[in-house]
């Protein structure tokens, strides 16, 4: 399988050629629904994760809630 | 309590806000401690921060397993942003996941550009900036600035929906630091414009500050340290939210001005007790 080097949340990972947004998130082991995704400092929107391919050298950050003030 | 006298709700652009008190989400022990405190503060509004997901703790808890959103409009802040580009972004990225989640709160952000880490001041440039770039997205913009005047008119003018003066440095407890620079703030931003919005946003100790900004006229507080980091934080959460209310009603109800000497409270007349003679008597005797 061909592998593509990405940076999520400021860390280098390879995933699969042919990920998309939605695979990547699928394999965090996050509660999705509380996330947002931003790719190439752009937020990608929920209902097209699984239709935006990640390119090599893309960054990514997901992130969720957490406190605040 | 506090039904029987009239008050109009706090109005923050689209939103409408039952108690005039607002609470962040952080530096609880634990979320269930927050989750109580969240309940005894009476508060509908509740602020929190967008961090980066932990991809490495599975078990971590999310705090939003602990929030009500059916009950609770959640204002995002940019806080730990200290350029006009990480604040849009990350105010975007806070609207996306509570669009996701269909929380009211999607609309809008509590804006935070800072400058300095030591004050946690922030940069009065940089935050108007930001706020017409949010305006110009759509966001109703909430504004964490200093109690200059100035900055505050700047901010109304590039759009703010409410501009939040701190009363003090955040997380530093000493209430309002100089009330005349709150006073001028609300002057300015109010002028022409009873209605316009004006929340203390920081610097809160304990429940007499929020009692003191909401008798300057201010329409609300924002806080959290203050119920947090309290010994007993539920019990503080209980009188933050009397002092809000206190504090409110007292403004409405228009105090007394301060005279510099007594007037008697009980009647003068049908005294049995000789009166001493007056100061300026005694003085020439």
């Amino acid at each position: 399988m061909l592998m593509i080097s990405i940076r999520v949340n400021g860390e280098s990972r390879d995933v699969p050629s042919g990920w998309t947004v939605a695979d990547l998130v699928g394999q965090l082991q996050v509660q999705s629904r509380y996330c947002a995704v931003e790719l190439n400092r752009k937020v990608v929107p929920r209902e097209t994760w699984s239709e935006v391919l990640l390119a090599a050298g893309c960054e990514l950050e997901v992130v969720t809630l957490t406190g605040g003030g | 309590m506090g039904q029987a006298f009239a008050d109009r709700p706090l109005v923050l652009g689209r939103h409408i806000l039952k108690s005039r008190l607002i609470v962040g989400t952080g530096k609880y022990s634990t979320l269930e401690l927050m989750q109580e405190c969240l309940q005894e503060s009476g508060s509908d509004v509740i602020t929190v921060a967008v961090r980066r997901e932990r991809l490495v703790d599975a078990s971590g808890r999310n705090i939003l397993d602990f929030i009500d959103l059916g009950r609770y409009t959640i204002l995002p802040n940019t806080a730990g942003c200290f350029n006009v580009e990480d604040a849009v972004r990350v105010a975007r990225l806070g609207r996306e996941i509570l669009r996701g989640l269909e929380n009211p709160g999607a609309d809008w952000v509590k804006l935070e550009v800072l400058a300095d880490t030591r004050t946690l001041l922030p940069d009065p440039v940089a935050t108007v900036e930001a706020c017409k770039v949010l305006v110009d997205d759509g966001f109703q913009v909430l504004c964490y600035t200093s109690d200059d005047p100035i900055t505050a008119r700047r901010l109304k003018q590039a759009g703010a929906t409410s501009v939040m003066p701190a009363g003090s440095p955040i997380g530093s407890g000493q209430g309002i630091l100089n009330p005349n620079n709150i006073r001028i703030c609300l002057e300015y931003l109010k002028e022409g414009d009873p209605d316009y919005p004006v929340i203390v946003d920081a610097g809160v100790g304990t429940a007499s500050d929020v009692s003191f900004a909401m008798e300057l006229g201010c329409d609300g507080v924002l806080l959290n340290t203050a119920i947090a980091s309290a010994q007993d934080p539920l019990r503080m959460a209980s009188a933050m939210k009397l002092a809000c209310q206190a504090g409110r009603q007292a403004l409405l109800s228009g105090r007394i001005p301060k005279k510099l000497y007594a007037t008697a409270s009980s009647p003068t007349e049908g005294v049995i007790s000789l009166q001493p003679r007056g100061a300026a008597d005694s003085r020439s005797s």
